[in-house]
């Protein structure tokens, strides 16, 4: 009768070859899940510093589209063919952009948000978006502003609604 | 009857040469990168506005220009761009050109990589560019897509089998100024270019462009045809001599109005109808575009390479 020989030297050193192999592919995966956080914590820092130095001129700016019972549920479909790629369909943010629900969001009023989406951020990646007319920055605007009032769902079809 | 054949036959050839690189990236594109983009494309095809590629989007361009010419053949030229944002305030773009003169042949006349910097942070009343663009480009090309120094139509006349001997190696330079106001866009570039032979002297030239698009404001609902789909406007371009002669004798100037079509799918059509402004211009071209700008493109790129979201 033959004796099963198990090889204990290569099998020892093949398990120890898978368990390093997983080792360093978590380590490597956490060190990119933290990587992606630091930036998106950097990203929202820099988003809010540019909210915060909105002169006060542009923080006293009123809407045009104040009045405009559409005005949002326009923004919305703005927001999905401009900004949602970077910040999230949800407006919660990505690793290239900020998330737009913060406290320092809500609290921001309507003509900071508009002077930051008219000159971006752009030593901190977000372009200037001048190119859109006036009425529909605050029609983004008024979008945005959807987003935190409790009291408002977000128009249908829009990208809060995702 | 033949001679309209062959000039059909000389498009669709011409056209299915240089547009495989595009439709090969077109085609790859949305695999790297589902998402296309919709991004109030300007409305312009010689005139910069001072709007860069959004940071890691990829737009992929193609262009057309059908041209009469006098003293010789009538001509298709057309070139593919393939433009990247790097960063917020950096764009970088790939031009691949070619053309078909009718009765002669379809040519691959050069390449062009240009840059575009944005100095200033925040948006002002002028918004300036710096564009900086290297040209590698036979005698034969015939975008006019600037239009430079004694640049005149009877220098078009010369037969594809003896311009496309000739090499020209260039650097332009332009400063794009650009400003936004109620809803109009006004543009200006002053174009210097130095061909890099050292006995050539610099040549002048200058674009200017005016738009706006036809809704200010979005319609709530996704729509294909609403106002604000659509900008219109006119741009002016031509030559302002060179360091050895400035100003406008011997030089050719266009008027063309633009229209851009901007579809929510992500693509953009443009159609402008150009016509010569003096005896020394082409009496008519008409241009044509589309394209289509692929967001995520750099990062989709990146995950392909091991990066993570």
């Amino acid at each position: 009768m033959t004796r099963l020989r198990i090889p204990v030297v290569p099998g020892a050193v093949l398990l120890l070859a898978v368990a390093c192999g997983f080792a360093l592919f978590g380590s490597a995966a956490r060190a990119q899940q933290e990587q992606a956080q630091q930036e998106q914590a950097q990203s929202t820092r820099n988003f809010h510093n540019a909210l915060a130095k909105a002169p006060e001129k542009a923080r006293a700016m009123h809407s045009q589209v104040e009045t405009e019972p559409d005005a949002a549920a326009a923004g919305g479909k703005l927001f999905d063919l401009h900004c949602a790629e970077c910040h999230g369909k949800k407006a919660a943010g990505t690793r290239r952009g900020p998330s737009l629900l913060g406290l320092e969001m809500q609290q921001a009023p309507p003509g900071a948000i508009f002077w930051v989406l008219t000159n971006g951020v752009v030593r901190h990646g977000m372009p200037v978006w001048s190119k859109l007319p006036e009425p529909q920055r605050w029609q983004l605007v008024a979008f945005l502003q959807s987003l935190r009032s409790p009291g408002r769902q977000p128009p249908p079809g829009s990208a809060g609604e995702q | 009857m033949n001679e309209t054949r062959y000039a059909v036959r000389h498009t669709v050839a011409s056209l299915l040469h240089l547009r495989f690189a595009a439709l090969l990236l077109a085609a790859l594109a949305p695999l790297l990168a589902p998402s296309p983009a919709h991004a109030q494309e300007s409305p312009y095809i010689v005139t910069y506005d001072h709007y860069l590629e959004e940071p890691g989007s990829l737009e992929v361009e193609y262009y057309s220009t059908l041209g009469t010419q006098r003293g010789g053949n009538a001509f298709h030229s057309f070139w593919a761009e393939f433009e990247y944002g790097v960063k917020a305030w950096w764009t970088t773009e790939f031009y691949l050109d070619g053309q078909t003169t009718f009765n002669q042949s379809t040519v691959f006349t050069g390449f062009r990589w240009e840059n575009r910097l944005r100095p200033l942070a925040r948006e002002h009343l002028v918004n300036p560019i710096l564009y900086i663009e290297y040209e590698h480009t036979k005698a034969s090309d015939k975008i006019l897509k600037e239009v430079e120094g004694h640049d005149v139509e009877a220098d078009y006349a010369v037969p594809n089998s003896v311009s496309n001997r000739d090499q020209d190696h260039e650097l332009e330079f332009k400063l794009l100024l650009s400003s936004q106001v109620k809803g109009w866009n006004i543009a200006l570039n002053p174009l210097f270019v130095k061909n890099l032979s050292p006995s050539e002297p610099w040549e002048f030239g200058y674009a200017l462009g005016l738009s706006r698009p036809l809704g200010l404001k979005a319609s709530p609902q996704r729509c294909n045809f609403c106002p604000e789909n659509f900008i219109a406007g006119v741009e002016m371009y031509g030559g302002l001599g060179d360091s050895r002669s400035p100003g406008l004798n011997q030089t050719s100037h266009y008027l063309a109005p633009v229209l851009a079509w901007n579809l929510p799918s992500g693509w953009t059509l443009r159609l402008s109808p150009g016509f010569g402004l003096n005896d020394t211009s082409h009496q008519f071209l008409l241009r044509w575009g589309v394209s289509r700008e692929f967001a995520g493109f750099g990062a989709a790129v990146r995950r392909l390479f091991g990066a993570s979201r």
